[in-house]
């Protein structure tokens, strides 16, 4: 599983990190899990605003801090 | 932290400590100010001013839809709709600065016309609505009211000038991709109540902060006096809204986001604070810098001092609502007010950084016409308001 964190910076995105990291290790999934602070390459992923959390190239969620419930569907989705 | 930076941090610190001349008198002077100013705004402007905006900045960034606001800025859309719309979303897209360029990027890149997207890009940090409302309550209702009327105006001539300057350019290049991929939103509620919600929390942020006026102004101190009762009732209302409208999940979500914005605004705005103390001092009070020198500088209402101050507000880099405290000590020092006016519009929308990452994103060419544009305008803007407001 392949998870991508846009952001350039600022604390929401490692808050999206964190929640991450918590849901992989809560149900015990192993993927990885990469930052991209680069503005260029941040749009390439066609979304509409940071924070956002890819999975396996899917934009699960764009411009805002997903809760831990989602980001957990999403990786079990993705699995 | 890096260690790089832990080294350079201990070194500047040593270095001020050792060469600081804090024995002399107008050193002395200027550290004091620096924390009166603080006391200032603690006692002031935190409790009944700041916190309340970031709760209504926490909501925005969980409650908003942004998507539903976004879509409206595609090339294809009718013009008075999406310049319209961008020109004004800055306040409800972007409460955090470090979100206006990724978005801006984002919206540019999907077939965005140049012209909304820029609006947007200068409206974002410009209306700033916690930055709105603290200059309203800092530096006054007219400085406020005018630069969130000259905020939304530039952003929508801006945005119409570069459209107009590059928009056939545009057309050749960009393919009008599909716009926006559609996001699983689950709307939790009717529009109508969001709406509803925001207005109650802005009444209450507007009301409790109601200055007093003279006692002729008769609405005006007749709400002074019962300020306090409507701010109640507003507040009664609001709990009932929250305890009706909104899930437990929500809730937690709205405080948590809360509280990411004041970690990462009030460490910025404390210092922020003592910084314009110490280096301008309290209105009416001289810091570091002689007050004699800002007035040369910007004082007055002059092309020159309203251009310099443009200049240097486009420039200079402006953390979320510092502008504030540090225009409060050039107005005290001198300052003109439409110089100050020229500054609150050209600073927060640009800094050098952040022209830098522009220009990566649109280009050299329009980067520059988009700082030019906004430096002109700013300064022009200024004039006018020096002239016939101040």
């Amino acid at each position: 599983m392949e998870i991508r964190i846009l952001g350039p910076g600022c604390p929401r995105c490692g808050e999206v990190e964190k929640r991450t990291i918590n849901a992989l290790a809560e149900l015990n999934v192993g993927a990885d899990v990469q930052k991209v602070t680069d503005i260029k390459k941040i749009s390439e992923y066609k979304v509409m605003g940071t924070p956002a959390l890819v999975i396996n190239g899917k934009v699960k969620a764009s411009g805002r801090i997903p809760s831990p419930k989602e980001i957990k569907k999403w990786i079990q989705e993705e699995k | 932290m890096k260690d790089r930076w832990i080294f350079l941090i201990f070194l500047i610190a040593f270095l001020a400590a050792y060469f600081i001349p804090f024995q002399q008198p107008t050193v002395q002077n200027a550290i004091g100010e620096a924390f009166l100013l603080l006391q200032e705004y603690a006692r002031e402007h935190v409790l009944l001013c700041l916190i309340p905006a970031f709760f209504i900045a926490g909501a925005i960034s969980v409650f908003v839809s942004k998507a539903s606001v976004i879509k409206y800025f595609g090339a294809k859309a009718k013009k008075i709709v999406s310049y319209s719309i961008a020109s004004i979303s800055g306040t409800i897209l972007a409460v955090c600065s470090c979100t206006v360029l990724p978005l801006f990027a984002g919206i540019y890149t999907r077939g965005a016309g140049i012209g909304p997207a820029t609006a947007f890009l200068y409206s974002g940090p410009a209306i700033n609505i916690l930055a709105i409302i603290l200059t309203a309550k800092v530096l006054g209702y007219k400085l406020g009211l005018a630069r969130a009327i000259g905020a939304i105006v530039f952003a929508v001539v801006i945005g119409l000038l570069m459209h107009l300057l590059f928009s056939k350019e545009e057309e050749k290049n960009r393919e009008q991709s599909e716009f926006m991929e559609e996001e699983e939103e689950k709307e939790t509620r009717p529009f109508w109540k969001t709406i509803l919600y925001f207005a109650v929390m802005v009444g209450i942020l507007v009301f409790i902060n109601w200055g007093k006026s003279s006692p002729e102004l008769k609405v005006w101190y007749l709400i002074y006096q019962a300020k306090w009762y409507i701010g109640a009732v507003l507040l009664a209302v609001l709990a009932w809204m929250i305890i009706r409208w909104f899930r437990k999940e929500e809730l937690k979500e709205w405080t948590f986001s809360t509280w990411v914005f004041t970690k990462q605004i009030f460490p910025l705005l404390f210092a922020g604070v003592l910084v314009a103390g110490f280096l301008l001092g309290r209105p009416g009070h001289e810091g570091i810098i002689p007050s004699n020198w800002v007035a040369q500088l910007v004082g007055g209402n002059s092309l020159g001092a309203n251009l310099f101050a443009s200049v240097a507000g486009a420039l200079m880099y402006f953390a979320t609502l510092t502008e504030v405290p540090i225009l409060q000590g050039l107005l005290g020092a001198g300052m003109g007010q439409g110089p100050a006016l020229a500054l609150l519009l050209a600073g927060p929308a640009l800094s050098l950084p952040n022209m830098l990452v522009i220009r990566s994103i649109i280009g050299t060419k329009k980067t520059l016409v988009f700082i030019l544009l906004v430096v002109i305008m700013a300064t022009i803007t200024g004039m006018i308001y020096g002239h016939f407001f101040s």
